[in-house]
């Protein structure tokens, strides 16, 4: 799900950083308002628990490889705002230092993974849960269907900036300048792995954590 | 009574860090298995030269684009340290200076957003 350079010509890759970038001063003005010093510990935490659930690369048997991310589980400890930032400083720091991910993709990546995939995978989190205790059932699903939907939002919105540059950008020799697979190919390939085996390590990773912490450190998680 | 809690709370807050450093030793296996599987890498994150294996060439602006960053350490990996042990410990050494780097980044983003604000030291 991290797009290289190159896979998006500049029309997406432009549009998403110039959408990123206003959610990143929203979501930095958030922090600033309602996070304590002692909570910045816990922002570090989660980039780096989202860096390195990431390098944990899991197979199709003969196929392609594709990994969790964390997004939806970060949020329900340190916020969605917060937890964007926290994924986005992960991503950045990935396409920077090891080339996984572009550069100008990172606007792309953020959008998708860091904000798409936390914003909504936490949303619905929260709709499930509602108010219900912190140590309830009710959070554990709630936070394994987010988390599962979270992830495929993003692998649908990878999908379909890859897919739409075939349309967007051709060569004076009628051949694709960028990433050459139509929708038709993206959306399927993307999407299933993700369906069938992505979104469930997704959404099994952020439950079984979600509930070791609510047996060992259920004040960790915001009510 | 509030040191004792004080305590209590870094040990724990101790624990979540070791837990990163555990993930971080074990991240060798997000190669192994892989590997084991005859798995290759994600789907549309090719390179120039496995793209052109599956498209059958390479678009002119994907290849100036991709050739635009020359990143530290590619793919987590150290030159000639490619395969078998040697990747798996180049994997885990990318962990810790990605963990690193990301720590110091955060705390310098806090610290610059809570400028000029008490108890931000």
């Amino acid at each position: 799900m991290h797009i290289p350079d190159g896979y998006l010509g500049p029309i997406t890759y432009g549009s998403l950083w110039a959408a990123i970038a206003p959610i990143w001063f929203y979501a930095s003005k958030k922090i600033k308002e309602t996070m304590k010093a002692s909570q910045v510990p816990f922002l570090a935490l989660g980039a780096a628990f989202s860096f390195v659930i990431m390098m944990f690369n899991v197979p199709i048997p003969g196929g392609a490889t594709g990994h969790a991310t964390g997004a939806t589980l970060i949020a329900i400890f340190i916020g969605p705002w917060a937890a964007i930032m926290a994924v986005s400083i992960a991503l950045i720091i990935q396409a920077l230092i090891f080339g996984d991910g572009g550069i100008t993709a990172i606007g792309a990546n953020c959008f998708n993974i860091g904000f798409a995939g936390v914003l909504v995978g936490y949303r619905i989190y929260r709709l499930i849960a509602g108010k219900s205790d912190v140590t309830s059932r009710k959070r554990v699903i709630g936070a394994g269907i987010g988390a599962y939907i979270g992830i495929n939002l993003a692998a649908f919105l990878t999908a379909f900036e890859l897919g739409i540059q075939t349309v967007l950008h051709v060569g004076a020799d009628g051949r694709p300048l960028y990433s050459p697979f139509p929708l038709s190919i993206t959306i399927p390939a993307i999407m299933l792995e993700h369906i069938f085996l992505f979104g469930i390590v997704e959404a099994l990773v952020t439950v079984l954590v979600l509930l070791y912490i609510q047996k060992s450190h259920p004040e960790l998680i915001r009510g | 009574m509030k040191s004792s809690k004080l305590k209590v709370k870094t040990l724990w807050f101790k624990k979540l860090w070791i837990g990163i450093g555990i993930l971080v030793l074990l991240s060798p296996l997000g190669l192994i298995i892989p590997d084991l599987l005859k798995a290759g890498g994600a789907w549309g994150e090719w390179g120039t030269n496995e793209i052109e294996k599956v498209a059958g060439y390479v678009p002119h602006g994907l290849k100036k684009l991709s050739e635009l960053w020359s990143a530290l350490i590619p793919d987590y990996a150290f030159s000639g340290w490619d395969r078998g042990i040697k990747s798996y410990i180049a994997y885990i050494i990318s962990g810790l200076i990605g963990v690193a780097i990301i720590v110091g980044v955060t705390y310098l983003f806090a610290k610059i957003l809570k400028r000029g604000e008490r108890g931000m030291n």
